[in-house]
């Protein structure tokens, strides 16, 4: 894939940090570093990739470059243009690029809205189209993600898993945005639907040059999904390379036990499985030093001492390790 | 699946109104199967068509004196409930009181149901007014229900209106926590998130998706609290502080019975039954729609 050099969204060391708050007088005590210096490029057209374990930050990473949450530091350029920092209302225009389609897709679905007028509302909150306008596009929507007009005037309930995610998918594009989080978008469904969901993705994708910034913890998707994959560990990014390269040849030790996890379909063929030891650190009180090296099996005193910088070891392969030259 | 059928065959406006009804009627269709709340509804159906009716049903003025007929028990000639002491016609006034006491109890509900829902709304979607909101809503909290409305009426002086003023005042702090504790549970759906993800502004969300979903909560709330209001205005009334004589209301008939009570059992049973059976149907059809807006039950048959 061609990259321009432009990219449609750059990442400085964004930071999302949740204030723990306790005592009588709700003073901070701490704060929960769910996000920590994360800095990307997205360029126009391409999927990345984002995955890592539960509580990671990956989700919390997605919402912050929505808006939904507020980043704590850091700079979130959209198109050339710092939207970090712009005020609610000025922040309209970009939500029209932006859009996201969630993990659960009935519970993002308001459950006494009939599937038409959740569609038509967003047309509502964003264009001056007239009713018939709108029904006529909604039509057209639900039609491109493969539902059919009799769906229009049918509640959330009445459909199953994978309908329900092609009107979240349908919801997110209605509004032709440029960039997509899909924030765990086919891990609540069957294998086969996941297929069938993955395959519209694409498709869509295709037809309208959409950017996604996919958001899973199953590499498996990814890596069929994915043109770029970025590894996360408590916060912090560990590996951004092409997806061939980082499944072909992965780095970063955290990137080579997760690897090691997925299941292959080849009873014959022995393989090394890479076991973490210990639990995840706890966000609010992170370790000194390199995040990953209370669970790393290559670690040596200076991972305890000095955190990794982030650097280019091949052509678009970056990794934060001090073991990796 | 009989509404896919008449899609098919008809066309989608069949279906688009066959579905509009669909919720009021799967509600309406288990109340009706509750057959306590189905004993309530037509209590409360006879004191609307009395309330409204009230003209043509009574068979008497409902304040005209009458000294000659006075104290008559029940089952007299013409007076089938009997008379009071000045000879007033007791059906005539239990059918004009069931206009005052279900007046009364509409206007102070709503009115509490005005300040409550919208009070509940802004506490708890905006964390910042919350403190602040419920603190006053603690205050309210802390004086005794019919003392808070004694207060009131204290301030206010008088009558009916008065009375249906501090019902709604009073009733305003129960029905903020109640709305404040759903929104709170609903605002951090998924769907909210969502909504705020597309841009949608908080009036919006709030309006058009917070409330809506919180209404099953807010129509029991204000079904059980027609039976309060009731109840309190005639409490009230009894204490002399509601209706003032002539005005035929429930609770003032008993007050002014009760110095009759060994010749005249009849004025104040008569008017108490009266208040019992429409309390008692108004708390049943509650706990029936409680049953019947279970979201649970709603959405997934």
């Amino acid at each position: 894939m061609s990259q321009p050099q432009q990219p449609l969204l750059k990442l400085e060391g964004v930071k999302k940090y949740y204030p723990i708050k306790g005592g009588i007088l709700q003073r901070v005590q701490g704060y929960v570093k769910a996000v920590e210096n994360v800095s990307l490029e997205v360029f126009e057209g391409e999927s990345i990739g984002i995955v890592g374990e539960s509580g990671c930050g990956k989700s919390t990473l997605g919402r912050t470059i929505l808006g939904l949450e507020k980043a704590t530091d850091g700079k979130i350029f959209f198109k050339n243009q710092e939207i970090s920092n712009l005020p609610e209302k000025k922040r309209k225009t970009f939500k029209k690029e932006m859009q996201m389609i969630f993990q659960d897709p009935y519970a993002s679905l308001d459950p006494r809205q009939r599937i038409g007028a959740a569609l038509e509302e967003v047309f509502v909150i964003h264009t001056k189209m007239t009713k018939a306008e709108r029904e006529e596009r909604v039509l057209q929507l639900l039609k491109e993600v493969g539902l059919k007009e009799e769906h229009y005037d049918r509640y959330p309930h009445e459909f199953s898993g994978g309908q329900r995610q092609r009107i979240g998918i349908a919801r997110a594009i209605a509004l032709n945005p440029s960039l997509v989080i899909c924030d765990e978008a086919v891990s609540a469904l069957d294998v086969s639907v996941q297929a069938q969901i993955i395959k519209l993705l694409k498709d869509i994708q295709e037809k309208h040059r959409l950017t996604y910034l996919f958001i899973s913890h199953d590499l498996g998707v990814v890596r069929h999904f994915c043109n770029r994959v970025l590894v996360m560990y408590l916060g912090s990014t560990v590996e951004l390379a092409p997806s061939h390269e980082l499944y072909a040849n992965p780095l970063h030790p955290y990137t080579k036990a997760l690897l090691s996890a997925i299941p292959r379909p080849k009873p014959g063929v022995k393989k090394e499985r890479i076991r973490l030891e210990g639990d995840l650190p706890n966000p609010a009180n992170p370790p000194k030093g390199c995040p990953f090296h209370t669970r790393c099996p290559i670690a040596t005193e200076r991972c305890k001492q000095e955190r990794p910088e982030w650097k280019e070891v091949a052509p678009n392969h970056y990794v934060a390790c001090h073991e990796v030259q | 699946m009989e509404t896919g059928a008449v899609a098919k065959t008809d066309g989608t406006p069949v279906l688009v109104r066959k579905k509009k009804e669909k919720m009021y009627v799967t509600t309406l269709k288990r109340l009706l199967k509750n057959k306590l709340a189905v004993v309530g509804l037509i209590i409360i159906i006879i004191q609307i068509l009395m309330a409204i009716f009230a003209p043509w049903i009574a068979t008497h003025d409902p304040v005209k004196q009458n000294l000659a007929e006075s104290e008559l028990p029940i089952f007299s000639d013409g007076h089938w409930l009997g008379t009071d002491n000045y000879g007033r016609d007791m059906w005539s006034r239990i059918v004009y009181g069931a206009r005052v006491s279900l007046v009364v109890g509409i206007v102070s509900v709503s009115l509490g149901l005005a300040g409550g829902v919208l009070l509940g709304l802004l506490a708890g979607y905006y964390k910042k007014l919350d403190g602040l909101i419920m603190r006053i809503v603690d205050l309210l909290f802390a004086f005794p229900g019919i003392l808070l409305a004694m207060l009131i009426i204290a301030i206010l002086g008088t009558g009916l209106v008065n009375v249906a003023i501090a019902i709604s005042i009073w009733s305003i702090p129960t029905c903020a926590r109640i709305v404040r504790g759903s929104v709170l549970s609903i605002k951090n759906r998924e769907y909210i998130l969502a909504m705020k993800a597309l841009g949608a502004s908080n009036a919006r969300i709030i309006f058009k998706h917070i409330l809506p979903n919180c209404l099953a909560p807010i129509i029991v709330f204000a079904t059980m609290r027609m039976a309060t209001a009731i109840l309190s205005t005639a409490s009230l009334s009894y204490l002399g502080l509601g209706a003032q004589p002539p005005t035929p209301e429930w609770g003032a008939m008993i007050a002014a019975g009760q110095d009759f009570m060994w010749t005249s059992p009849h004025m104040t049973v008569v008017p108490g039954i009266a208040i019992m059976l429409v309390v008692f149907a108004f708390n049943v059809v509650g706990d029936g729609l409680r049953d019947a807006l279970d979201p649970n039950m709603d959405l997934n048959n």
